[in-house]
């Protein structure tokens, strides 16, 4: 076996199945494991997706969200244990690959337009 | 594979194998890197190695070497590549791309022709990694003794360059072993007290946390700490 074949084949073991097609400017609610002293709960986390790092194994998004009027934004393995579910609750429209205008932006003028139904 | 499997194929041994020893010892080969979740959720940097079952290839003895060690051999090569003399000193055991020494204080139940594998190691084990370190070219002072560069503006000619180098009359020369720009890198460098996260007997892998000296396909030697 070559180097790429043994390294995709141990990535492979760790990557997950079945996880939905994310893109910038959807909006996800990520449900996290938290640890607490020594007490593990669900945290779920809902905001748009402001970039998505493709690397098979280290595929990442980064998620955005305004929380108690301050912007967090909380970037996600999304082939960690720790991330139990990552739900998309709406499409946006993005016509760029990362949405950093959108830390410049509050309220409404934040909002993407919804993704028109392709048939 | 979970992580209790693996350890349990540390358990089998063929007929064929070296005997059990406190410091298993193993050459292998650099892969590359990956990140490594570990069951806590945890995310880790794993270098990966790779290395088919090690030959015995020779044993050295007190009376007709004056020490004793070991000699192993790793890495599948096609016997045209080999030399006669080397082929010779492998008779009937398969071509042998690297051979590596390892002194060991008792060298009794080893034999020429035995093996051993990457069953040797258990996830959790500690081990210490040797490697030949990527070669940088002809570095300067600063990259290669982290010397302070001088100023970057005002005229200054001394960005990148090595101060004064001695005194004057006394001594009148330049102090040996005075650091200054050569060739950097290709050293032989022990990385000490590696975590090993996985142990595949089956496709003859180990994953180690962290990073390990030497370029891809680079040869290391894997003891057990």
């Amino acid at each position: 076996m070559n180097n790429r074949d043994i390294l995709a084949s141990i990535a492979a073991e760790q990557v997950k199945t079945g996880l939905p097609d994310v893109r910038p400017g959807d909006t996800v609610r990520v449900a996290v494991r938290v640890v607490e002293g020594n007490r593990e709960r669900t945290q779920s986390f809902e905001g748009t997706i402001m970039r998505v790092r493709n690397g098979g194994l280290d595929r990442q998004i980064t998620v955005r969200r305004i929380s108690n009027g301050v912007g967090v934004e909380r970037t996600f393995l999304m082939h960690s244990p720790r991330v139990e579910k990552i739900e998309i609750v709406r499409r946006g429209h993005a016509r760029r690959a990362a949405l950093y205008f959108l830390r410049e932006r509050v309220g409404k003028a934040a909002t993407l337009r919804e993704k028109r139904k392709t048939t | 594979m979970t992580e209790e499997q693996a350890q349990s194929q540390t358990q089998q041994t063929a007929s064929t194998d070296a005997p059990e020893i406190a410091n298993p010892f193993l050459l292998g080969r650099k892969v590359g890197m990956l990140q490594h979740f570990r069951p806590d959720g945890t995310v880790v940097g794993a270098t990966i190695i790779s290395a088919e079952p090690n030959v015995v290839t020779f044993v050295r003895t007190r009376e007709r070497d004056g020490y004793t060690a070991v000699q192993i051999g790793y890495g599948a090569i096609a016997e045209r590549r080999m030399t006669r003399p080397a082929l010779g000193h492998l008779k009937g055991l398969s071509p042998l791309r690297e051979l590596r020494e390892i002194r060991l204080d008792d060298v009794s139940g080893f034999e020429r022709g035995q093996q051993i594998g990457v069953g040797r190691f258990a996830a959790g084990d500690k081990v210490h990694i040797t490697g030949v370190s990527k070669g940088k070219g002809f570095q300067g002072p600063v990259h290669l003794h982290h010397f302070k560069t001088g100023p970057k503006t005002h005229g200054s000619d001394h960005y990148k360059r090595q101060g004064s180098v001695g005194a004057g009359t006394t001594p009148g020369r330049v102090l040996k072993g005075m650091r200054m720009a050569r060739k950097m890198g290709v050293d032989r460098v022990t990385v000490k007290n590696l975590e090993i996260l996985r142990s595949d007997a089956d496709r003859g892998v180990l994953i180690v946390k962290g990073a390990i000296p030497g370029a891809r396909n680079a040869i290391v030697l894997v003891r057990k700490a």
